[in-house]
């Protein structure tokens, strides 16, 4: 098993910069998500480790090993792709033992190989089938098989979940999941999805434009998000912001925050950067307010989504600015109702005019 | 893994909703595809009837009075002349030659110009470029600019590095025309062989690089068998063409010296229009559809395959 170093890696078109600078460790037998919005350079990434693209400056180590110059079947790696690549002439079998093949391993061995993947995947069955004869869940497993019988150092999945239903997918989550606890493998993981992100990955990591924004285990980037970006991205719904200034820096470094409508709300444990009349954003999760009976800040209901086990309310605060709250699916809140909300400090997040955390974070989260 | 093959089985469709069409449906349906089948009718089948009707007839418009049945006196006459033989052979050899050369050829500069190189869009222009010219014209050009024995291209070429010039038409005749249409066709396979390898998924080529493909291995497994189907059709739509070479034997040799380049179509047009000869040339025509209806077959077995991939 393996380690994955990226050190100030960098890739350019023609002279445009698409990942500007990258230093990660993927450590061992961790599944790593990478998660961005599209565009953000987490394939190009991925594409560079496996050396399908060519890194422009920096330095890949594989177990240590420079393998910047290495060609990408001689790094130990194996890529699922999103489309699966399978080839189409040849039968599940054929598909899966290709690279033995080539690598000129003889057929018992390669057949023992086939078997055992095979086994894992629940594909003996179709072993002689070609890829248009197979659900897409099954040519998807495949293509996993395609990968454990090079008995790779780390697997790669780019987007590999994307083509498949909303409910298969939920089950090939599991299934990826409970693969990587079997073979205790390094596994990178590129999604867009951060659903996907948060139930499989042991580490995310959050790109945009080419630049890492956060790495952390998932409940780390959802607790302590370093910055607006990471806030938003991580968490479904996404997290409400409100423009607001500082009003009053207290001792202990928490600060009492004035809201555009001229509600206050105290935050605890701010950095000591604050100073009064600083702009501020205000960010606060839709489950981490509640409906108050009288007291609150004072909002009016728009729409009521009922999803069953739960609603979320799209709420117009009175300084205008639009807030979603995720109460219980019961709730007999109608439209145009007058509500009072509260939210509780501790969840409240307060980022600069720059867009980073004014919270102190734990150490564990870089 | 636990994914059991219900996905499969979810997707059978019961077969409940048969089809039955009612006798006013069909009727209906009839209507609207007489026009078009009885206008193939009239364009393949009354001229193949008639064909058939004067093989069997004493038809020669040097001699018109000598008319009526003749029996298969044309047939006994045509398949025991020694130049029907060699007609065939001749066709035969000339669409197989220059398949394998297009084919081959078009699959090799096809993966050639997939690659990015400088000057690519030039190229590509270049190669197609013999498509564009008229047979008569290129087949022209190639007689009195390119294989010409005394001022030709080739002839100065090899007189300049000490070589004797070959006379061609005279020495090679069927040769030259092999290589004049193989010339003209060569685009063609480029054309529709590099869209095929465009249309090749370039996931499919990641994934056998990182499988360890070299150049040679993804070429054997990866784009040849990608490639099947093209060259199926492009073989079939060829012989098509190459079964009815005419005009580049016409301006070149005009179908010798002898019969040495004569082919089937060439070989009808002699009896037709060389020895006014209907009856027999309809004979002539009879083989040659015999000929590429066995060619078809050949190429249907060995190519149905690929095409129902």
């Amino acid at each position: 098993m393996a380690t994955v170093q990226l050190k100030q890696v960098r890739k350019s078109y023609d002279g445009f910069e698409v990942i500007k600078g990258v230093d990660l460790t993927i450590r061992d037998q961790e599944l790593t998500v990478f998660v961005g919005p599209s565009g953000c350079g987490k394939s190009t990434l991925l594409r560079l480790i496996a050396g399908l693209e060519e890194i422009t400056s920096g330095d890949l180590l594989i177990d240590h090993q420079r393998a910047n110059d290495v060609a990408p079947a001689k790094r130990g790696l194996a890529i699922v792709f999103q489309s699966y690549a399978l080839y189409p002439h040849m039968n599940v079998a054929d598909n899966m033992s290709f690279s033995l093949k080539l690598a000129g391993i003889p057929k018992p061995e390669r057949d023992k190989k086939v078997m055992e993947a095979a086994r894992i995947l629940n594909l003996e069955t179709f072993l002689d089938r070609k890829p248009k004869a197979l659900s897409g869940g099954q040519r998807q497993r495949v293509a996993i098989g395609r990968a454990i019988v090079r008995d790779p150092k780390v697997f790669l999945f780019d987007e590999p979940l994307s083509n498949l239903d909303a409910a298969l997918r939920v089950r090939m989550r599991l299934e990826l999941t409970k693969l990587h606890r079997q073979l205790r493998a390094t596994m990178i993981y590129v999604t867009h999805d951060q659903v996907e992100a948060m139930t499989m990955a042991d580490r995310i990591v959050v790109l945009q434009a080419g630049i890492i924004e956060q790495v952390g285990s998932p409940m780390d980037l959802y607790r302590y998000p370093r910055n607006i970006f990471v806030a938003g991205f991580i968490g479904s719904p996404k997290m409400n912001f409100m423009e607001a200034s500082i009003a009053q820096v207290l001792q202990g470094g928490s600060v009492v925050v004035a809201l555009a409508n001229g509600a206050t709300l105290s935050v605890p444990a701010v950095d000591g950067m604050a100073g009064a009349g600083d702009k501020v954003t205000v960010g606060i999760r839709p489950e981490h307010i509640s409906l108050a009976s009288s007291d609150g800040i004072s909002a009016q209901v728009q729409t009521v989504e009922h999803l069953g086990s739960e609603s979320y309310l799209h709420l117009n605060i009175a300084s205008g600015e639009l807030l979603t709250v995720r109460i219980n699916g019961e709730t007999t809140v109608v439209p145009d109702q007058q509500v009072q909300l509260k939210m509780e400090p501790r969840s409240l997040h307060l980022f600069n005019k720059e867009g980073s955390t004014m919270r102190s974070l734990p150490t564990s989260t870089a | 893994m636990i994914i059991s093959d219900q996905e499969l089985s979810q997707n059978v469709v019961p077969a409940t909703a048969t089809r039955r069409k009612s006798w006013r449906d069909s009727v209906g349906v009839l209507s609207l595809k007489t026009p078009a089948i009885s206008a193939l009718f009239i364009w393949s089948i009354i001229p193949l009837l008639m064909t058939i009707w004067f093989s069997f007839r004493r038809y020669n418009l040097m001699a018109p009075d000598r008319t009526g049945f003749d029996g298969l006196g044309n047939y006994r006459y045509l398949l025991t002349d020694p130049s029907l033989a060699l007609a065939i052979w001749n066709t035969v050899l000339l669409v197989g030659s220059v398949l394998a050369i297009t084919i081959g050829l078009g699959t090799l500069l096809a993966v050639l110009f997939d690659q990015e190189f400088f000057g690519r869009g030039i190229a590509r222009l270049l190669v197609l470029a013999p498509f564009f010219i008229m047979p008569t014209v290129s087949a022209l050009v190639w007689k009195n600019m390119l294989m010409n024995p005394d001022n030709g291209f080739l002839a100065f070429t090899m007189r300049s590095v000490g070589l004797k010039p070959i006379n061609w038409f005279g020495v090679a005749p069927l040769t030259a025309v092999i290589i004049i249409v193989a010339w003209q066709w060569l685009p063609f396979a480029v054309l529709t062989l590099l869209t095929a390898v465009q249309s090749l998924d370039g996931e499919r080529k990641e994934a056998a690089r990182m499988d360890g493909a070299g150049p040679i291995a993804m070429f054997r497994y990866i784009i040849w068998p990608h490639l099947g189907r093209a060259i199926a059709a492009t073989t079939m739509i060829e012989s098509i063409f190459f079964l009815a070479i005419f005009a580049e034997i016409y301006v070149t040799t005009s179908g010798g010296p002898g019969f040495a380049s004569t082919n089937l179509s060439f070989l009808i047009y002699r009896y037709a229009l060389m020895e006014y000869d209907v009856g027999g040339a309809s004979v002539a025509g009879l083989v040659a559809i015999v000929l590429a209806n066995i060619l078809a077959l050949f190429l249907m077995r060995s190519f149905a395959r690929n095409l129902d991939a």
